[in-house]
């Protein structure tokens, strides 16, 4: 077991190297570039910034003294955030996004499989009909329309929450509910519908009809033989979901006004700020990465099926 | 087999409701099953037998199904209106079931123990570890090697037919007064197939357990049952004792099953012999008997009115109207 485990994590460094390398590439082969914006700009200013960030070099040169750098945790400086280099730029936002994001998912989680579980067990039923259009309205309708309904609502008519801003004082906390509740919506909805899907067919399953067969008490059907099975779809979905949502959301970003990542990775790509992009690039793919290593372990621990050879 | 009846299912009625009508998937099913006796009941795919059963037991999803008519006495007690808790005690205790397919009818997530253990702690009020030990116990009479350290592992670390023996050890665990085996061994290989009811039939009858074995094949209850039920679009067409049944089969349809029966005993030249055509659709079924398409024998009557049921010598029974006195004078 802790061998299978060892063996998988080191099979992740060929992924994340080939990520990079391909980005790098990739990015530089875009059109335009990081100073290609700046108008009227003598042509030997732009020939100094371009000897100052090394891209004069050759591609494969300023390649591999690129993999030197981040090899020792240093992403470089930023093209065009000039005082500031993309760690400091990553690291001021990173962690409010990851904050605002595990809040977020924890949420949609524990509520998306809540509303799973009682939809699957009412099917049919009014309450089923009424989760399942929640979550219909939750996949459709864009966070741009329910971030400023929540604002109206709880900011501008009850005044009970603040209408936007970070965490500052003591108030603070308070600020992250509405940004958390919109942002977790989508998220709910998603895990909501997937659970429901998947209890259901658990419970048409052969094994659950053995179950009752046997006499076993309806709560214990389920909780025994239903939930772990159904649950397990939810466990994969996690590990891109959790990537996906703490790397930032750009909307919830403008509606709430929080200093989050998201808007940093827009910013960079129009700006062609390449060290920045590959910062960017380098820390969702690790995230990316890590989890679905983590939720393969996971899995592992919960499907006896799956062998460790 | 005494002649106690401790079974008795009273004109049965199993409907389904689907888009395009109703589904009246067992329509007037009765039958009676003594202590110790094994019957079988023999149909194509869709005559209903799965649901005959699962209807005894009170296991049929609702919606879409509905048990829209008579009655299941176990004892003499009605099953279809006890309370949720008294079929509990009965289901898996009193009368155990085991299914088609055993690569799915074990939950793949839980160890052969847990699923076993859970049963018996259940009905029989024993501690966990008597439970084990009684569960051990009953592995090693279905012939499994090794129980005491098989009992700990997941299904998938068994074969198809390593997993049959499990099903059979945890149905017989509390020792129940009827065993419903669905079609026990039509999912396993040919060459386990034969072991597999050997078995059944061996603990069976040394518990003293009343079996229901449901199959498609005239073949397999043949060398098992005392009492055969022939089951056509939702109801029983020809009953009897497994004798009388190959000995005289009365109706076109049991005729046509046993030729279908391979035989050791015959040269079989060219195909096996099948009954032509489909068994009907059985969603708004006319008045009619639902196998005159396929009747070699067929009637005028047999296409305007359903036949009444005919006995013959001693416990034989068939319904057709080959037989039936109505038929001549009209
Ligand atoms: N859940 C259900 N919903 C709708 N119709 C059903 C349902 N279960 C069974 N039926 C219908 O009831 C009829 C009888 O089904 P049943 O499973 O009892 O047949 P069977 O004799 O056991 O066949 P097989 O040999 O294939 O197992 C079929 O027409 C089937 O389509
Ligand atoms: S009733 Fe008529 S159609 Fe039906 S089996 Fe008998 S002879 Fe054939
Ligand atoms: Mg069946």
């Amino acid at each position: 077991m802790s061998r299978y485990i060892i063996r998988r994590f080191l099979s992740l460094i060929p992924t994340i190297f080939v990520i990079i390398t391909l980005s790098f590439f990739l990015i530089r082969f875009a059109p335009g570039g990081p100073f290609s914006s700046e108008k009227n700009v003598p042509e030997q200013v732009i020939q100094n910034l371009m000897k100052k960030y090394h891209m004069d070099e050759p591609l494969f040169k300023q390649y591999l003294s690129y993999m030197g750098d981040i090899l020792h945790g240093d992403l470089g400086p930023s093209f065009r955030y000039r005082d500031s280099t993309v760690n400091e730029l990553i690291g001021q936002s990173l962690p409010n996004s990851m904050l605002l994001g595990t809040i977020a998912l924890v949420l949609a989680t524990v509520a998306g499989i809540a509303v799973g579980i009682i939809s699957a067990l009412k099917q049919n039923h009014w309450q089923d009909y009424t989760f399942m259009s929640i979550a219909v309205v939750g996949i459709s309708v864009p966070l741009f329309v329910v971030g400023p309904i929540l604002q109206l609502v709880f900011a501008m008519r009850l005044h009970v929450l603040p209408l936007s801003g970070w965490i500052t004082g003591r108030e603070g906390i308070k600020a992250l509910i509405m940004p958390a509740i919109t942002l977790s919506f989508p998220y709910f909805a998603y895990i909501a519908r997937l659970s429901r899907a998947s209890l259901l067919e658990i419970l048409r399953s052969d094994y659950v009809r053995t179950a009752r067969a046997k006499g076993l008490a309806e709560r214990t059907v389920i909780t025994r033989h239903v939930l772990k099975g159904g649950l397990l779809p939810v466990v994969s979905y996690l590990g891109p979901a959790f990537s996906g949502i703490i790397t930032g959301s750009i909307v919830i970003e403008q509606v709430f006004a929080i200093p989050g990542v998201g808007r940093i990775f827009v910013q960079s790509a129009l700006n062609r700020d390449y060290t920045l992009i590959m910062g960017e690039v380098i820390v969702y793919s690790l995230i990316l990465v890590l989890m679905n290593f983590v939720v393969d372990i996971v899995y592992g621990f919960l499907d006896p099926r799956i062998a460790y050879n | 087999m005494s002649d106690e009846v401790i079974l008795q299912v009273k004109d049965l009625k199993t409907y389904f409701t689907v888009d395009e009508g109703v589904v009246k998937a067992v329509d007037g099913v009765s039958f009676e099953l003594h202590r110790g006796e094994t019957l079988g009941i023999v149909g194509e795919s869709g005559s209903g037998k799965s649901v005959t059963n699962l209807s005894i037991i009170n296991l049929i999803p609702m919606p879409p199904g509905k048990i829209a008519g008579g009655q299941v006495l176990f004892h003499g007690k009605d099953m279809l209106t006890m309370s949720p808790n008294e079929i509990r005690e009965i289901r898996g205790n009193k009368i155990s079931m085991i299914f088609q397919d055993p690569m799915t009818s074990l939950n793949p997530f839980l160890r052969i123990s847990t699923q076993m253990v859970e049963t018996i702690v259940l009905h029989q009020g024993l501690s966990k570890e008597e439970s084990k030990t009684k569960a051990i116990e009953m592995l090693k009479l279905a012939g499994i090697p090794a129980p005491e350290k098989r009992i700990d592992q997941y299904p998938h670390q068994f074969s198809g037919g390593m997993r049959q023996r499990v099903m059979i050890a945890m149905g017989l665990s509390c020792n129940p007064e009827i065993l419903i085996a669905d079609e026990p061994t039509s999912a396993l290989d040919v060459t386990i197939q034969a072991q597999i009811l050997e078995l059944m039939q061996e603990l069976t009858r040394r518990l003293g357990t009343a079996v229901i074995l449901i199959t498609h094949s005239l073949g397999v209850v043949a060398g098992m049952c005392n009492t055969i039920c022939v089951m056509y679009a939702g109801r029983i067409v020809e009953r009897g004792r497994t004798e009388e049944i190959f000995e005289s089969p009365r109706h076109p349809y049991t005729m046509g099953l046993i030729r279908s029966v391979p035989r050791l005993d015959q040269e079989t030249r060219g195909r096996l012999y099948s009954i032509p055509g489909q068994p009907p659709n059985v969603i708004d079924l006319p008045d009619c008997c639902p196998f005159y398409p396929r009747c070699d024998k067929v009637m005028d009557i047999c296409k305007k009115k359903y036949p009444p049921t005919v006995p013959f010598e001693k416990e034989q029974s068939a319904a057709c109207w080959l037989y039936a006195k109505e038929a001549q004078n009209a």
